[in-house]
């Protein structure tokens, strides 16, 4: 049977548009879909090396979290990944609002000032780290060097060696690598808040703090719900900092192990003990997924209602 | 602004003081570090532990000298050239594919693809590093610049897409109907009339990606183990291990590392702005 002009124009037509469909979504359901559903399956799997064994339940699960070796160190480094949340969402976030209304104010230097914020943001993470573990080298480090020259020698500390600082100093480095993330996304915010609620505002003679408080933090509100979610999911999937500044085992004694070292010894090994369990690791790569997908979701859900439409 | 500064009354002037000084100090925070790297990389190691905020003699080059000619500084260099250019042509070539398709065509699927993009935006594939391991090691990519590639395309296609649909959509149709009735095909629609025009957002879906893949570290130290396949931010790590002791040349590393990146955003930092905070910025 011939086909019909307009049917070939269809054919034609549908053979198109699936060429332009087809290999993207084969792409995506290679590399992402098929890669995070083995990723719940092979929890499920005793591993030897890179050869998967038995199915045992939830056998690593119970590992990871209640087991007499793993249990407690996922515990001791889910509290750090805790803390590093908490601290950053203070002084980043915090921190990058209260910049941003400074910045809002379009002062002297203002373009000046906010490239100059997002100068670390465009670094490698690699190369925030391994800076600020030269400056906070105990002999050489221009941190303890500054506090010398100004006789402020009892403050010098080997600040990543000593357990009382080391995760304090990761968070440092931390918000001095982000901070001009939410400080900018913050401005963008801000300046889209009409000018007329603003102006109309001061003069009724609000103060400046009020209006801080009443007007541009409740209507920064999107702003916020994108990055608190952001940083915390950022913050449970911490990796490189601790890596690089304090290496793999979390030193000085675990003090700065996080989850994203845990995981990374777990499943490729430490260099010193070559022990590989990829059963152990897909367990607590699944925990923490559903931990993050679970709290994130509640997170943006409680942010999105305050926020307010104009 | 200047209905602020007519409303402003002797308390306000001292606030305004006081933000500058707050903003100023912040700046110099962000800033000095940067310097202090440059800075020492032009030193010996004897001079930063000895001189560390000195200002450096600036034709003392020879750290540079030797990063660039005794390392594999400059391998790990156009490595990372070629997998972020590979990664980013990759990612607008299939993002600009599904989003055209999405955004030009009426189909009963659009919604599920979008929904299908929309789950790759959501989930953090550096958690399902164990099974992209074992499938890039069954597809014999495993310790080559295609293992990073391939996952770099598939983290950054779903933002590519929605940022090119979301354009393309707004494209008026008497574009595409005046090129129909000339009898024009649909891939030289696409091609011709409709792409040029599709500049602006592939600019933003570049810079949004490239930036991350550039500074990327956590694919690499899983999937890469030979020297002559790392991308910077790796063989970083391998040259910091080989020159613990020597400062000017760790300096001198990290300068020539950061360098490309901060120039480039220097230069094109409305771009750069834009395009890192456009995921966060509606």
């Amino acid at each position: 049977m011939p086909v019909s002009p307009k049917q070939a124009r269809t054919l034609k037509h549908r053979s198109w548009v699936a060429f332009l469909v087809v290999p993207p979504i084969v792409f995506m359901s290679l590399f992402v879909v098929y890669p995070i559903l083995s990723a719940f399956a092979y929890a499920f799997y005793e591993w030897r090396g890179l050869a998967r064994g038995e199915f045992i339940g939830l056998a690593n699960f119970r590992e990871v979290l209640f087991g007499a070796t793993m249990g407690p160190v996922v515990w001791n480094a889910f509290l750090h990944n805790v803390y590093a949340l908490v601290a950053l969402m203070i002084i980043q976030n915090g921190g990058g609002f209260f910049l941003a209304w400074l910045l809002y104010k379009e002062p002297f230097g203002f373009r000046f000032h906010r490239v100059a914020v997002f100068v670390p943001v465009v670094l490698s993470t690699i190369i925030v780290g391994f800076l600020w573990k030269l400056f906070l080298n105990p002999n050489f480090g221009i941190v303890n060097q500054a506090l010398y020259s100004v006789g402020l020698d009892s403050l010098a500390k080997p600040w990543l060696g000593d357990s009382s600082t080391a995760l304090g100093a990761l968070i440092l480095a931390n918000a001095w690598h982000f901070i001009g993330f939410p400080t900018l996304v913050y401005l963008a915010g801000m300046q889209r808040i009409p000018s007329e609620i603003v102006e109309a505002a001061r003069l009724d003679g609000t103060t400046e703090w009020q209006l801080l408080k009443g007007i541009v933090w409740p209507l920064v509100a999107p702003s916020t719900t994108i990055l608190f979610t952001l940083l915390f999911i950022g913050a449970f999937n911490w990796f490189e900092i601790p890596y690089v500044m304090v290496g793999l085992d979390g030193s000085p004694f675990g003090t700065t192990d996080v989850l994203g070292l845990v995981f990374y010894r777990t499943a490729f090994g430490n260099q010193s003990a070559s022990i590989q369990n990829f059963g152990q690791g897909s367990a607590l790569a699944t925990l923490l997924f559903l931990f993050i997908v679970v709290f994130a979701s509640m997170l943006t859900l409680w942010l999105r209602r305050r926020e307010i439409q104009f | 602004m200047t209905t602020m500064t007519e409303s402003a009354q002797p308390r306000p002037i001292s606030f305004a003081f006081l933000a500058q000084i707050i903003l100023i100090m912040n700046s110099f925070i962000m800033l000095y570090p940067v310097v202090v790297m440059v800075f020492s990389a032009f030193k010996t190691t004897g001079e930063i532990f000895e001189h560390p905020f000195a200002l450096p003699d600036f034709t003392q080059v020879q750290n540079f000298a030797r990063v660039l000619g005794e390392t594999s500084m400059p391998t790990y260099f156009v490595n990372s050239i070629i997998v972020t250019g590979a990664s980013i042509i990759l990612i607008l070539v299939l993002g600009t594919m599904a989003g055209y398709a999405v955004a030009r065509y009426e189909s009963r699927t659009n919604t599920f693809i979008l929904l299908f993009f929309l789950a790759g935006l959501m989930l953090p594939l550096k958690l399902a590093v164990i099974p992209l391991f074992i499938l890039l090691r069954d597809l014999n990519l495993l310790d080559s610049r295609w293992s990073l590639i391939v996952t770099y395309t598939a983290i950054g296609l779903p933002s590519a897409v929605f940022i090119m649909a979301g354009f393309l959509r707004s494209l008026p149709a008497e574009l595409e109907d005046a090129a129909r009735i000339d009898g024009a095909s649909e891939p030289r629609i696409m091609w011709s009339v409709m792409l040029p025009l599709a500049r602006p957002p592939m600019a933003i879906a570049a810079i949004q990606n490239a930036v991350p893949i550039w500074n990327d570290f956590f694919f690499p130290l899983v999937f890469i183990q030979t020297d002559s396949a790392k991308t910077l931010p790796q063989g970083l790590t391998t040259f910091m291990g080989e020159y613990t002791t020597d400062w000017g040349m760790l300096f001198a590393g990290l300068t020539i590392a950061a360098a490309p990146i901060t120039l480039l955003y220097i230069a094109l930092s409305r771009q750069f702005i834009q395009g890192m905070t456009a995921g966060a910025v509606k």
